[in-house]
């Protein structure tokens, strides 16, 4: 069943959840380099002062770009959290991506051109996990429908330890954390300045933002589903998870892409198909 | 609101200085100082900008440069010229390639003198920017010019600093 409750719950609590996360995130990671940090409240004054600025746009179509961008950030995570299919979950969730690449290729800027390109790379990158995730709760819980997935009586877990793992590794990637923001960056790295946020300005920079928070969101609740059996644990995992991926962001320097592609697909390979093979064997036995 | 005063962006720019200010600016962002109290953020890009610092003097070489950086940026933003060279063309003011300070080529809205400035000159000239930042806005906003008033200066480096 899909309930438009949880749906109407996540389109008005995953930003704030969401810029909390990002507060924590900024504190957390002060406090590991030793200095006090900006307030947890930082991701709402920025993105309250990037709606102050002026709507300055390189391209008209930008704006529609990145307006799709978010619609689609939404609609992927209001769709998940309302117990619907997990296969349009993860469409949805590659068509705003798609749409924030094409945003990014609409301006005739180098460093926006090589920020879209490597924006694809982690796409390719991370998508036959996220698929492979959804294949492995399917054979396990015999249904694609999140709702059904989270009504599975056992932990999905414990038959997917492989897919878990696998996921996590791609979570580095969706995240925009090191040593996988190859693609843009929210911290100082200033190799391609700022990858495909380069040409937006004010309250473009502002939805993209936003839009990261919803998705932190729902990648953190499809951690939870590997957990959804028993909440208090998912609970428990999702904040360890958010804790490792900020342990790995300040610990580790960005890598190239050739090495966070083929990373990503060797461990892809082994830890989910494995965990598939053997999944599907005793399943067919 | 006063959130462009929560958040202010920098994007820095070395105009022909000796890197004297440039390191300074950067301890600004170490852990003895860490500006990102402040929500101050070093970001690389002008587009995402709000404060632009500049270090060193205008020569041939750099005009350019600066007035793109400074049009890229979008309104409401304010230039903040770190060290005398940026002030005034400082001791290289009369050689035959230096036009001087930062601000015969765009407006300067406050000055941090010192060779090389102290972090804690130049922390106090950014947060002097975040009111003229606000003016601005508040111009920006209701239309109404602002005020023009004499530019500020950030206060000296304090006795027995560090």
């Amino acid at each position: 069943m899909i309930s438009l409750v949880y749906a109407a719950a996540f389109i008005l609590l995953a930003p704030v959840v969401g810029g909390l996360l990002a507060g924590i995130d900024r504190k957390i990671t002060a406090h590991m380099q030793g200095r006090v940090g900006p307030s947890i409240l930082q991701p709402f004054y920025d993105v309250g002062k990037l709606f102050e600025k002026d709507k300055a746009v390189v391209n008209d179509t930008q704006r529609f770009y990145i307006l799709s961008y978010f619609i689609f950030a939404i609609f992927t995570g209001a769709l998940f959290f309302a117990g619907g299919d997990l296969l349009l979950v993860i469409f949805a969730l590659t068509l705003a991506e798609v749409f924030l690449v094409l945003g990014a290729y609409a301006a005739n800027s180098p460093y926006s051109h090589v920020g879209a390109e490597r924006e694809l790379i982690q796409v390719m990158a991370y998508e036959p996990m996220v698929i492979l995730s959804a294949v492995g709760m399917y054979l396990v819980t015999r249904s694609f429908n999140v709702s059904e997935i989270a009504g599975f009586p056992q932990l999905v877990v414990i038959f997917l330890p492989g897919i878990f793992l696998g996921f996590l590794y791609t979570l580095t990637i969706k995240l925009r954390k090191s040593p996988f923001d190859i693609s843009t960056s929210h911290h100082a790295h200033q190799e391609i300045v700022k990858g495909v946020t380069t040409e937006f300005s004010g309250p473009n920079l502002g939805f993209i933002e936003v839009t990261h928070w919803y998705e932190t969101v729902f990648l953190l609740g499809f951690v939870f589903l590997f957990f959804a059996a028993n909440w208090i644990l998912g609970i428990i995992a999702v904040i360890i998870v958010f804790l490792l991926e900020l342990y790995i962001d300040n610990t580790n320097a960005r890598v190239k892409w050739q090495l966070a592609m083929k990373s990503t697909w060797v461990i892809t390979l082994i830890a989910a198909t494995v965990n598939l093979a053997v999944l599907a064997y005793f399943v067919v036995v | 609101m006063a959130y462009l005063q929560k958040s202010p962006w920098i994007i820095h720019y070395d105009a022909s200085s000796c890197n004297g200010c440039d390191i300074e600016i950067l301890a600004c962002l170490t852990p003895m100082y860490d500006v990102e109290r402040f929500g101050i953020i070093n970001t690389g890009n002008p587009k995402h900008a709000d404060v632009f610092v500049v270090t060193g003097s205008v020569n041939e070489q750099n005009r350019d440069v600066i007035k793109n950086i400074y049009d890229q940026m979008p309104d409401p933003k304010v230039v903040v010229a770190i060290g005398i060279c940026a002030c005034s063309g400082g001791i290289f003011r009369e050689c035959y390639n230096v036009a001087g300070g930062i601000d015969m080529l765009i407006p300067v809205d406050v000055y941090v003198p010192g060779c090389a400035a102290r972090p804690e000159s130049i922390i106090d000239g950014i947060v002097k920017a975040l009111g003229i930042l606000e003016e601005k806005r508040t111009a920006l906003v209701t239309g109404v010019p602002r005020e023009q008033p004499a530019p500020a200066v950030a206060g000296e480096k304090p006795a027995g600093g560090v």
